[in-house]
């Protein structure tokens, strides 16, 4: 049969007669690209890359534990205030295909493929590691029940799962504690607040925020959350989960106090979700290592967001992730159409951000820094509720807090950012103009 | 030849002013002895006219100044083929010499290589007839116009929304009335000052006014609200604002459901970009952005209305696309006093862009590539459709190529003076150098006329015929308060000529009334249905809104359309469509290299490029050339002081003009007006980046670098 096939050409086709110009054109095999993680990582570079190159030439899979689509996380506390009525966070993702309840178990750098939890095995030209953060959970005495599960009432806050679940214990009544006094714990504490509830608001360290605020503006801070009815317990660690019967009654601190509490949100920092990596044998530091182009140690395989780590830097906020995922969408596409572009890993353009109700607080750059190579402006009025500090090297602005007045916020952000020496009076910058 | 449709009148002529969007009514009553170099008219108030009820600004007032014999071209010119000089000519000379110049492109490169660019300031009569010039005469398909650098970002986010692209979808009284208002990237207190009083009104009557601008300019200054993003952050201004509707359970459910399609992909724009991230972009704090939430949505009625700050970008019809969701979300669109408008530029920027001048477009705004589109205005011109050529290239895309291997070769331009008004525009003079032979139909002798083969001196607004459709669509009629002087023929005359040498000796009349009778014919049923006006239902009515049918026989006229959408969108479903889109960068970002952002606008004193106003002696007088503005604290980091001679560079070239020294603008901003030709020509550095969709240029956004001149460098002094 051999020969009827080569016999049977398709009209217009190759033919003695004409040059195979017309042919049936070549099929363009997509470049696949699967992406371990449906974060915000995740989604971002989708949409983008699936924006940049021409359709058809890419396929990009996303592959998520959770059983939600991409969805903003940095909403999940304003979604426990009560903001977001429709309940819906979900984040474009451009047409790509998502596997959403699909973790990710194991993959083969070397045969470029990945393995699902489901025991399903899939094959990938680029591999992007978009796996995130998990909580941390402190050690702390009664946090499990003898099941080794999280005391019931006692939850994290990284997941739509985690905000419906407090949500519902919340509303059961009695009085929440939030462990943990970063930028979370604070939002989160403002937002059960707001719903009425019973707040307090555990932080081992010796004020609010304090890897990013000074002690001036960690108790404007202070201030605000107690006009709204939380209350603070700074140096203070939660010593013990209290409560038998495998629910929370309320949480002993390291002082003895005892505070009654049916829910508490864990708010003590996140870790880079790495174990895929190392399993794979990728170079792990804390999070997943990467390069100046995002590249991690083996080849075709990146890392973006919160399990990335750059120059010894876990950035960790979600606008970091998100301009990771654009350098890296810009380059892939740039080079999937021909030309090439390495991606940057951006820096980090801000610390700390905050607004959460009356909270409006942002921190850049060297914030906290007191040495005798420095020189500070601040301007706190305690009336107003704000506090606002420049720091200054050599006069040129390297660190900036501002808290409740941040008509600044851009002009600051930008000088800290470039490094330049505000011309005129750092007064100026620190104040604005204000709008009218 | 002969003068038909000129009536100069022994009466004062009701007319409007030659300048923007507003066309203002104005009164010409001759001067009885005017003095031998002054204008024969003079401008009086016409407080009927509805739109700006007697007001005029500085420009209207004194727009008679460039009827003046001295100011104005009064005979043709041509190259002198031994001197290489403009010399004058007689019009059969000239004309010849632009026919063949055309005819010659064609023969030797094809037909696309004769090309057509017109303006956003011609009549629609003679929008509508060089459009059936380029089609039938030349059949080329390389004709567009420079409404693509004003309007276009607007005209296509607004068709792609509503399925209908008019200015205002409303008459502009109406902003009077709504209760917020949005006002992006538009300055109208310079701009447009006749206009100021429906502001004010609006304000007055207890509505809110937000102006985004990342100047404080006049307008600005009034606002209740005054948001300052960076050049170019706009789309993500309006995606934040869009975000806080969400969260804070602002959008109207009710109108999403019964009149809108795709909100699902627009929420999720939305979600990801939340405020925090928006204000890093933008500058502007969470803070400013609740509050201009809580102002749109705490009304009863809001309106969105961009102008060119928010449209002359490399993403400027995605970022209008974003301001409409806005309002689709809020419910603030299809109602009273409720919607999106554009405060259109040119003073025919609408009517302009609706009857064929358009590279992608036949008269009524119909498509140049819609077989039923083509066969329609094919039976009006008498012509079979498959003669009718497909779309051209854009305005940049055909300055671009012009002179080169499958450019076009041979350009008639009227009305338009890209030499200081296109972007990149060393690069534009040098290509309209390479053409084998440049055509200028202008008043004045333009910086783009001194290029030009030849010059064809044209009749000016107030010795003509024909009529204007204004920002609002509002259809009016320019009436001719005194002849043309010797040696000046109207546009339409000189169309007429020039077909006739090109062998087509019919179908191009040099009477307004006639051509607009065509007009309407060619126009019935498009979306610009223009078929139910006529020259005395204007004169009656002192204008009329399109759409307006022709009505059957024996049946009552059709109003007009007044106002928009209140039933249905235009779309074929009647719905509102969403857009999907997200922020993107500009094209050209501040880098170490270039680390300012550089934008361009308007002043008061002066209109586009400049060829009128700087011929006006109290306008050049009140602004007399270009400026650097630049934030105190800026100008003190570079060490200079005000008026001092900046330099400001761009990857496209340097400009000099003297410091102005300003806390309205941001510091990390530089603003350059855009009047002047010279060494201070603010389009010397623009960055010609298109949007995909409109092919507008990214006017408003580039990278500089700004410096201290040398001491003695030129201070923006014209060449």
């Amino acid at each position: 049969m051999s020969g009827a096939v080569a016999g049977a050409r398709r009209p217009g086709g190759a033919t003695g007669v004409r040059p195979a110009v017309r042919a049936v054109p070549r099929r363009r095999v997509p470049h696949r690209i699967a992406v371990v993680g449906a974060g915000m990582a995740a989604a971002r570079f989708a949409r983008q890359v699936l924006a940049l190159v021409p359709e058809g030439r890419v396929r990009v899979t996303l592959y998520g534990a959770e059983p939600y689509a991409p969805y903003n996380r940095a909403l999940l506390a304003g979604l426990l205030g009560g903001r977001y009525p429709s309940g819906a966070l979900a984040l474009p993702t451009g047409g790509a295909v998502v596997r959403t309840g699909t973790e990710v178990v194991a993959v083969d750098p070397d045969a470029r493929t990945l393995r699902t939890a489901g025991g399903e095995s899939a094959a990938y030209d680029t591999l992007v590691l978009a796996t995130g953060a998990a909580p941390v959970l402190p050690d702390l005495p009664g946090l499990y029940t003898a099941s080794g599960a999280l005391k019931g009432g006692v939850h994290p806050l990284r997941t739509l799962g985690d905000r419906a679940r407090i949500t519902a214990d919340a509303r059961a009544g009695g009085a929440a504690v939030v462990v943990g006094g970063g930028v979370l714990g604070v939002g989160t504490a403002q937002a059960l607040a707001g719903t009425g509830v019973v707040v307090h608001l555990v932080h081992s360290g010796p004020y609010l925020m304090d890897r990013y605020l000074d002690a001036g503006a960690a108790g404007t801070v202070r201030r605000t959350l107690a006009s709204l009815g939380v209350t603070v317990h700074h140096d203070q660690g939660a010593a013990e989960v209290l409560g038998d019967d495998g629910r929370i009654s309320g949480f002993r601190l390291s002082d003895g106090t005892r505070i009654d509490a049916r829910t508490a949100v864990l708010a003590c920092g996140v870790r880079p979700r790495t174990g895929l990596a190392r399993a794979a044998g990728l170079a792990v530091s804390t999070g997943v290592v990467v390069d100046d182009t995002l590249a991690t140690s083996a080849p075709h395989v990146y890392a973006i967001g919160d399990c990335a780590e750059h120059r010894n830097l876990l950035h960790g906020r979600a606008e970091a992730a998100w301009e990771q995922a654009d350098a890296l969408a810009a380059a892939l596409a740039a080079r999937l159409s021909g030309t090439r572009a390495e991606p940057r890993c951006p820096a980090p353009p801000v610390l700390l951000r905050l607004v959460a109700g009356p909270l409006d607080v942002a921190a850049f750059g060297d914030s906290t820094a007191s040495c005798d190579d420095t020189e500070v402006v601040s301007l706190a009025d305690a009336t107003r509720g704000t506090y606002r500090k420049l720091v200054l090297r050599a006069g040129v602005p390297v660190g900036a807090i501002l808290v409740g007045d941040l008509t600044a916020v851009g002009e600051v952000g930008d000088a800290v950012t470039r490094g330049e020496p505000p011309a005129g009076d750092a007064l100026d910058l620190l104040v604005g103009e204000s709008y009218p | 030849m002969t003068l038909t449709g000129m009536t100069p009148a022994a009466q004062p002529a009701d007319t409007h002013c030659p300048y923007c969007s507003l066309q203002c009514g104005m009164r010409l009553r001759r001067v009885v002895s005017p003095p031998p170099d002054g204008p024969g008219v003079a401008v009086e108030e016409r407080p009927e006219f509805p739109v700006n009820r007697g007001a005029l600004c500085g420009k209207g007032r004194s727009a008679t100044a460039v009827l003046a014999p001295g100011v104005r071209l009064t005979a043709p010119l041509v190259r002198d083929r031994r001197t290489g000089r403009l010399r004058e000519a007689d019009w059969d000379e000239a004309l010849d010499r632009a026919a063949g110049g055309l005819a010659d492109a064609a023969a030797r490169y094809g037909r696309d290589a004769a090309g057509v660019f017109g303006g956003g300031g011609l009549t629609n009569e003679k929008a509508y007839l060089l459009g059936k010039f380029a089609r039938v005469v030349l059949r080329t398909a390389n004709i567009d116009y420079n409404g693509r650098f004003c309007m276009s970002s607007a005209a296509a986010a607004q068709r792609a929304a509503f399925g209908l692209d008019r200015g205002l979808p409303f008459p502009l009284a109406d902003i009077a009335r709504t209760g917020c208002l949005i006002l992006v990237g538009g300055n109208p207190a310079d701009t447009m000052p006749p206009a100021m009083r429906y502001f004010q009104g609006q304000q007055a009557a207890g509505g809110k006014l937000v102006v985004v601008d990342p100047r404080r300019t006049r307008t600005a200054e009034t606002a209740d609200l005054h948001l300052r993003p960076a050049p170019g952050t706009d789309l993500a201004l309006a995606l934040g604002l869009l975000h806080l509707v969400v969260a804070e359970g602002r959008v109207d459910e009710e109108f999403v459901a019964a009149r809108t399609t795709g909100w699902e992909q627009a929420h999720a724009a939305a979600m990801a970009h939340w405020p925090e991230r928006v204000e890093r972009i933008t500058g502007v704090p969470v803070a400013a952005l609740r509050r201009a939430v809580e102002l749109f949505c705490d009304a009863p009625t809001g309106m969105v209305l961009t102008a060119r700050g928010g449209e002359q970008h490399s993403k400027g019809v995605d970022t209008v696309g974003a301001w409409i969701n806005l309002c689709l979300a809020t419910g603030h669109a299809g109602r009273p006093f409720s919607g999106y408008g554009c405060l259109t530029g040119q003073g025919n920027g609408q009517g302009g862009r609706e009857h064929g001048q358009k590279a992608d477009q036949l008269p009524g705004y119909r498509s140049i590539t819609d077989p039923a589109a083509r066969a329609h205005v094919a039976r009006v011109w008498g012509v079979d459709p498959d003669t009718l050529p497909g779309p051209g290239r854009s305005a940049y895309e055909l300055l671009d190529t012009l002179g080169t291997d499958g450019g076009v070769r041979a350009l008639l331009l009227m009305g338009s003076n890209p030499v200081v008004s296109a972007p990149h525009a060393s690069h534009v003079t040098e290509r309209l150098r390479a053409l084998d032979s440049l055509v200028v139909c202008d008043v004045v002798r333009s910086e783009t006329a001194e290029l030009a083969d030849v010059v064809l001196p044209t009749a000016q607004w107030a010795e003509e015929e024909g009529t204007m459709t204004n920002l609002e669509g509002r259809v009016i009629l320019r009436r001719a308060a005194l002849a043309p002087p010797p040696g000046v023929r109207t546009d339409l005359d000189v169309l007429h000529g020039l077909a006739e040498r090109l062998g087509v000796e019919k179908g191009f009349p040099t009477a307004a009334e006639e051509v607009f009778e065509e007009l309407r014919e060619a126009s019935a049923g498009g979306q610009a249905d223009y078929s139910g006006i006529s020259y005395a239902r204007i004169r009656a009515e002192d204008g009329v809104f399109w759409p307006c049918p022709s009505a059957e026989v024996g049946r009552r006229p059709h109003p007009g359309t007044p106002r928009l959408f209140h039933d249905r969108f235009a779309t074929p479903d009647g719905r509102a469509r969403f857009a999907d889109v997200s922020h993107r960068p500009a094209a050209e970002e501040p880098d170490a290299e270039y680390p300012l952002r550089l934008t361009t606008g308007r002043v008061l004193a002066h209109y586009q490029s400049g060829a009128q106003t700087r011929r006006t002696p109290e306008l050049q007088r009140a602004a007399p050339g270009p400026f650097v503005e630049l934030h105190p604290r800026l100008a003190a980091r570079l060490g200079v002081a005000e008026g001092a001679p900046l330099t400001v560079t761009s990857r496209r070239g340097t400009v000099t003009a003297p410091a102005r020294v300003s806390d309205r603008i941001r510091p990390d901003t530089v603003f350059m007006p855009f009047h002047w030709p010279g060494p201070g020509r603010a389009n010397t550095l623009t960055n010609p980046a298109l949007d995909p969709v409109s092919r507008m240029p990214e006017f408003k956004v580039c990278a500089v670098r700004v410096e201290a001149a040398d001491a003695g460098a030129g201070a923006g002094e014209e060449r």
